[in-house]
């Protein structure tokens, strides 16, 4: 077991967006965690990635409780993320967003390069997952902002992935993305897992979930109402319910 | 040559307050550059000038080690200040900053062993203008140096999205104090080198008409490198000489020129050099001092 929530219970105010939530992800898969907007998928993963804090209940990742740690003391435990609508350093170069992704494996280097022959940080591993992504290496030298949204994308993934994690968490890749695009992502985080990587991904492209997926969780109003196999969540009644509204209603 | 000796001759004050003010400049520019808009470093540099001068008259401390006293007596006051007004962003972080340095005001005013209204007189005068530009490059030199370094890269992420960078293993509380303690600490060795070169220092010197100026020279020279805020001093300290002819028109044309520097060029005057980089930021809305 890579990551295991226990009671996770997260309140703003008098909402409750994440309600005594139990996750358990296991290393090397993929887990798909949908629900409707506002069920508190996002909540879920800040509290994951340490960008909140939760108000009961515990997360362990690797063996540690990592319940209290800040999201930059987690991203050096291994765990990376991407957001919801792309958070890219838009005015540094594509090859400044890699390497500061890259920030908790390098060594600081302040005091070598006082030294004026010392150059910058040799860039081939972050080119090399340039690549990877799908990114062409002749864009290094652009800003970040200038590429288009779908290429963004797949920056904030190299970005995250330059950290060398062991848990990716993948908000809403695929947003925008045409069905080639997303495809071309589909193959990318099944290689990733080929290479030992755990996936999070939140998704509300469908087919994307379901094909990419080894186990589903579904969210509604910040609880966990199903936990299964691609297949069975399709079949869940009570799933199709918080869809598509109870059949009373209809 | 003859001509070039009395020009210095005849400047060497002015010469030497601009290398003060691109020093000054420098010291705020780089919490600028990790994206944090604060007003203490006229305060900083009072600390620095008022530690230095009261070690040489009442301890007969060698200048070099006062500066260096008045220097890290700002950025040891620095560390506290940025533990508790960096919980505070944008506009509050100024404000809070700005009230430290009217603290620092008021309590200059009201001690007796800092002379209280009447400053400090009678200050030897031993800054002499290697001094400053020895200090000069080589602060200009270090902090071009670094930033192209794992440092300077997590200083320009905090500038562009603090949250983004905290996901990518940044410790934004460490590095954006980091910026403003080795601010203070710049500004604190400019104000030694201020008060040894003035003759006498009171406290109005260091209020919020300094701490804007020192903004304006860094926020209209440019961000994006070293070169902005020297070349920001050097134009706004210079121009009211060269603007002397004008009498009393002079404080409209200066008025104006900065009104035409921040309307035709907003990201500095640095950014000449570089039209087309700039174009593409403004086009893509990139983080507002970059």
């Amino acid at each position: 077991m890579l990551l295991e929530t226990a009671g996770l219970t997260k309140r703003f105010g008098g909402v409750t967006a994440v309600n005594a939530v139990d996750l358990a992800v296991d290393e090397r898969t993929t887990l798909g965690l949908i629900g409707p907007n506002g069920a508190g998928k996002t909540t879920l993963i800040n509290l994951i990635s340490g960008l909140l804090t939760a108000d009961e209940g515990a997360i362990r990742f690797a063996g540690a409780d990592i319940s209290r740690e800040p999201a930059h003391r987690l991203a050096a435990r291994g765990i990376a993320r991407t957001f919801q609508g792309v958070r890219v350093f838009k005015g540094l170069s594509v090859l400044d967003n890699v390497l500061i992704g890259a920030h908790t494996r390098l060594r600081p280097d302040v005091l070598p390069r006082l030294a004026p022959t010392r150059g910058r940080t040799d860039p081939a591993d972050a080119l090399a997952l340039l690549e990877r992504v799908g990114l062409a290496r002749a864009r290094a030298g652009a800003l970040a902002g200038e590429l288009p949204y779908g290429d963004q994308r797949r920056l904030e993934i190299a970005r995250a992935l330059a950290s060398r994690p062991r848990l990716l968490i993948l908000d809403e890749p695929a947003a925008g993305m045409n069905p080639t695009e997303s495809l071309a992502l589909r193959s990318l985080m099944r290689s990733l897992v080929t290479d030992g990587l755990t996936i999070i991904l939140i998704e509300h492209d469908v087919r994307l979930v379901m094909g990419a997926c080894d186990r589903v969780v579904v969210l509604n109003f910040g609880r966990k109402i199903a936990d299964g196999s691609p297949a069975e969540i399709q079949r869940d009644p009570v799933v199709r319910e918080a869809y598509l509204g109870s059949e009373d209603a209809a | 040559m003859e001509t070039l000796l009395e020009f210095f001759r005849t400047y060497a004050t002015a010469i030497a307050v601009i290398g003060i003010s691109a020093l000054l400049a420098l010291s705020v520019w780089l919490t600028l550059y990790a994206g944090q808009l604060t007003l203490g470093n006229a305060a900083f540099m009072g600390v620095g000038a008022y530690v230095s001068a009261l070690l040489g008259r009442h301890l007969d401390t060698p200048f070099p080690l006062a500066l260096l006293s008045g220097a890290l007596a700002a950025a040891v006051i620095a560390v506290p200040l940025g533990v508790t007004v960096f919980r505070l962003r944008g506009v509050y972080l100024a404000i809070a900053t700005l009230a430290f340095g009217e603290i620092v005001r008021v309590i200059l005013l009201a001690t007796p062993i800092t002379g209280k209204g009447q400053g400090l007189n009678g200050i030897p005068p031993k800054t002499e203008l290697w001094h400053i530009y020895l200090s000069l490059a080589v602060v200009a030199y270090v902090l071009w140096r670094v930033q192209g370094s794992t440092v300077g890269r997590a200083w320009a992420a905090l500038r562009e999205d603090e949250l983004a960078s905290a996901s990518q293993g940044i410790d934004v509380r460490r590095f954006k104090l980091a910026s403003f303690v080795i601010g203070a600490l710049i500004a604190g060795w400019a104000g030694g080198l201020s008060a040894h070169l003035t003759f006498s220092i009171d406290p109005s010197d260091f209020g919020f008409s300094k701490a804007v100026q020192i903004l304006v020279f860094a926020v209209v020279g440019g961000i994006p490198n070293v070169l902005g805020p020297i070349v920001g001093a050097v134009v706004f300290t210079a121009l009211p000489e060269i603007l002397r002819p004008l009498k009393d028109y002079r404080d409209i044309f200066q008025g104006l020129i900065l009104l035409g520097v921040i309307v035709f060029l907003p990201r500095g005057l640095v950014t000449f050099l570089d039209v087309r980089r700039t174009r593409k930021l403004e086009r893509i809305g990139a983080a507002d001092v970059a």
